[in-house]
């Protein structure tokens, strides 16, 4: 998402999403709308939810890593898997996760074993880089302090 | 009841700091397995300045509603859980306490999000969850509370007779006794007087969420009890005094129980309309599992006590080659206490016959089945609407010429039907055959429609008969129908379960309106298994349609397109009274009209099915009755 991007620049969403050409950002407005939850009674709300889901989601794709190698062409368990780690993107916001998702659902109503692989190693991958940069991000929030969050646009 | 009221009566059940000003302090029980989400949606709904309670297990979160009844005004829950499926927890929350339930989900597929409202879900959101959307999800309980609130309100207004029988009216229920009862009770304003008023007046949706009054928790044990005594005193026998008296519990009162049976009904009556779906089509496809009629027909019986209808839709069933193996799996035919283990889903069509079938399987599971005990079911109606359709597609394919006999037979009511289908018999029915390659056995039935066609026309005249003869199609489970069946024993029919099914929710029903009705049930006509094999095909056509609520509707109701394929269940729904079956059937019928009619259900067919199909007619030429007599026959 555009604003999403601008407003990110320390972590370079922008830039990575101009480099990869796509025109999804790495994260979308139900990010900010996350980090709008942050007040004074939960002032690191989003990075505890951003925490919390990697954490979950590392297990949830062990998980369809698992499924895939011992329930070989069980497409209905991938996709209920996959649906499941869509939910919890789609919380935070991640998008570039999530449109991968839709691409593995397809591979999986066309019974496409490859396609479904392929897909889920695109997963994984996003899922890596989104975690890396938001590392980078909340280590800079953090860095900024409170003129870091004062500086950014508010929303 | 004005939001000021509602807000009043909220203060007047005190205990709750800020609920003065609703929605503000609302409280709210969230559940789903994802941490991620939970942690967000907690933190959206304290926002909203509601009160919030999270749990990550619906076995939890059942576990907090029945302790701490009162506590809460609304629910949200996740549809896909670990340990146990969200729209199960969804009936389970309504028939209990009645609270609003919100289901949430990333899947918003139409099929997904029409099963969350069927099953009685009064908001589906998809997620990520918007504050926007959390901010109005309060409605849904001032829109209870002033159900609730307006019935008892006239209730306490009005001649309480009056009322009350104006509201049983709109249930359409046919207990009438039950009513009347619940009437001279009505001065009572105590425990669960106002929630069993709304109960009643209000659709499935609207149950009484107020405050106001004491709110009985029923917990597994209760309901256990609950559901024994339904069976001890019968389905049909089952009012709230008796039932009460046999629970043997103390606080509960007349009037609990009063709406807990109103909505039990409405749980089974969704569950047998799957059940009869699902087991008409596997019928139709040659359903493996006499047994399988059996329990349609017990579980059918059980339904005529019921009353409102809710339609369920069709669950998404990935797995085609389930359904036999489900239908035969022994759980199925058991009586589940009639707790249906899980939802029946009839609903929408599905795109191959595979998937509605494995709704059947579905079906076997639960409990529906059991009600669809064609032991009940004397009356013969069953046969009704399969012999016609049967008839018409017989007479529209150039198949065997015995197909000119059914029509011949069937009553100037009937006939009506007949020409409705007849138009559109031929493809659909081979079409539909063929499509379940897997699921018809014709193979079996060669023998049998032979002998059916033949012999069974004036035997299948009778209603008994005709019941029985649908039952008998599926073979084993086809004795208790045998008892029904006079002369005819059993005529063959193709899609047994199916034709079963129908033919118990059609004898439970009212046998004789049938008749009358004729859709396609052609009692004193030419009940050959063809048509009775016609009238399973449409019947589990129209049940593809998730009419079962629909069978009181129009034909025209019935999507020709949820045919294709899909015929997800035979939507036998087993209506709780006559006319309403009546409708039913010729809805179905036109349904199968309409199915017959679609070219769609080529979809999938192979070309082997028609062949049998057309082989299956021609031996109706050699038929001698003999097999059919004592139903021995088993179809697959």
């Amino acid at each position: 998402m555009q604003d999403a991007n601008l407003r990110y620049p320390e972590i370079g969403i922008s830039e990575v999403s101009l480099t990869f050409g796509g025109k999804i950002g790495y994260l979308d407005e139900q990010f900010c709308q996350v980090e709008d939850l942050q007040d004074e009674a939960s002032p690191n709300f989003a990075e505890e939810v951003v925490t919390l889901f990697f954490k979950d989601s590392a297990r949830l794709m062990s998980n369809i890593e698992l499924a895939l190698e011992k329930y070989p062409k069980d497409f209905n368990r991938w996709d209920a898997y996959m649906q499941q780690l869509k939910g919890s993107c789609s919380s935070i916001g991640a998008s570039r996760m999530k449109c991968e998702f839709m691409s593995f659902r397809d591979y999986c109503g066309q019974g496409n074993v490859e396609g479904c692989m392929r897909s889920f190693q695109k997963v994984k991958r996003e899922h890596t880089v989104l975690r890396q940069k938001l590392e980078t991000y909340f280590q800079l929030l953090r860095q900024a302090g409170p003129a870091g969050a004062a500086t950014r646009p508010v929303m | 009841m004005t939001v000021e009221e509602v807000k009043l009566q909220v203060k007047a059940n005190g205990g709750h700091g800020g609920r003065d000003q609703f929605p503000v302090g609302m409280r709210v029980l969230a559940v789903d397995d994802d941490p991620t989400c939970l942690k967000v949606l907690e933190s959206l709904l304290l926002r909203c300045q509601y009160h919030v309670t999270t749990t990550g297990q619906a076995a939890t979160a059942l576990k907090l509603l029945r302790e701490k009844k009162d506590q809460f005004d609304l629910v949200i829950s996740d549809v896909h859980m670990p340990d146990m499926d969200g729209f199960k927890l969804l009936e389970l929350v309504g028939l209990e306490m009645d609270l609003p339930v919100i289901m949430l989900s990333a899947n918003g597929e139409t099929q997904t999000v029409m099963k969350g409202i069927t099953h009685g879900a009064c908001d589906y959101l998809l997620k990520p969850v918007r504050i926007e959307q959390l901010r109005t999800i309060w409605q849904h309980v001032v829109r209870r509370r002033s159900c609730d609130a307006k019935n008892n309100g006239n209730d306490n207004d009005n001649d309480n007779a009056g009322k009350k029988v104006q509201s049983m009216n709109a249930e359409g229920e046919n207990g009438g006794a039950n009513r009347n009862k619940r009437t001279s009770r009505k001065g009572r304003d105590d425990n669960g007087d106002d929630g069993d008023d709304s109960d009643e007046n209000s659709n499935e949706n609207g149950d009484s969420s107020s405050q106001k009054k004491q709110r009985v928790v029923w917990s597994v044990e209760l309901h256990r009890k609950f559901v024994a005594a339904v069976n001890q005193l019968g389905i049909d026998k089952a009012v709230p005094k008796k039932i009460l008296d046999l629970m043997n519990v103390e606080n509960i009162t007349r009037e609990n129980v009063a709406s807990h049976l109103q909505k039990y009904r409405l749980y089974l009556k969704r569950l047998s309309a799957d059940a009869s779906r699902q087991a008409n089509l596997t019928a139709a496809f040659g359903g493996r599992n006499p047994a399988y009629i059996n329990m349609g027909l017990e579980a059918f019986k059980h339904y005529n006590a019921y009353g409102r209808y809710r339609p369920v839709p069709t669950t998404n069933h990935s797995q085609s080659n389930n359904l036999l193996s489900r239908m035969n799996s022994p759980s199925a035919f058991g009586m589940h206490g009639l707790l249906p283990s899980q939802p029946l889903q009839i609903g929408h069509t599905q795109n191959n016959l595979s998937t509605s079938l494995g709704n059947v399987g579905g079906l076997n599971n639960s409990n529906l089945i059991a009600h669809m005990s064609l032991q009940d079911s004397s009356k013969c109606f069953p046969t009704g609407p399969s012999g016609n359709s049967f008839a018409n597609i017989s007479n529209g394919r150039p198949l065997a010429p015995a197909n000119n006999m059914p029509l011949q037979s069937l009553e100037p009511s009937n006939q009506q039907h007949l020409g409705r289908m007849h138009s559109s018999s031929a493809d659909p029915f081979n079409s539909f055959v063929s499509e379940s390659t897997q699921l018809l056995d014709l193979g079996r039935c060669n023998t049998t429609w032979p002998t059916a066609v033949s012999s069974n026309i004036q035997e299948l005249g009778q209603k008994d008969s005709m019941s029985q003869a649908t039952l008998r199609v599926n073979g084993p489970k086809i004795e208790p129908l045998s008892s029904f069946t006079s002369p005819s024993s059993q005529i063959p029919l193709l899609g047994n379960e199916m034709q079963s099914q129908v033919a118990s929710l059609a004898s439970n029903a009212l046998p004789m309106p049938f008749s009358q009705e004729a859709v396609s049930f052609t009692y004193g006509s030419s009940t050959n298994s063809r048509e009775m094999l016609n009238n399973n095909l449409a019947l589990s056509n129209s049940g593809i349609n998730t009419s079962l609520p629909n069978l009181r509707i129009d034909n025209s109701v019935v999507p020709r397109k949820t045919l294709d394929g899909g015929n997800s269940g035979v939507v036998v729904p087993p209506l709780h009274d006559g006319r309403i079956e009546q409708q039913a059937v010729s809805n179905q019928l036109n349904y199968n009209n309409e199915l017959m009619g679609t070219s769609r259900l080529q979809r999938g067919l192979s070309g082997g099915l028609d062949d049998i199909v057309v082989d299956m007619f021609r031996l109706d030429r050699t038929d001698d009755g003999a097999p059919f007599i004592d139903g021995d026959w088993e179809l697959v």
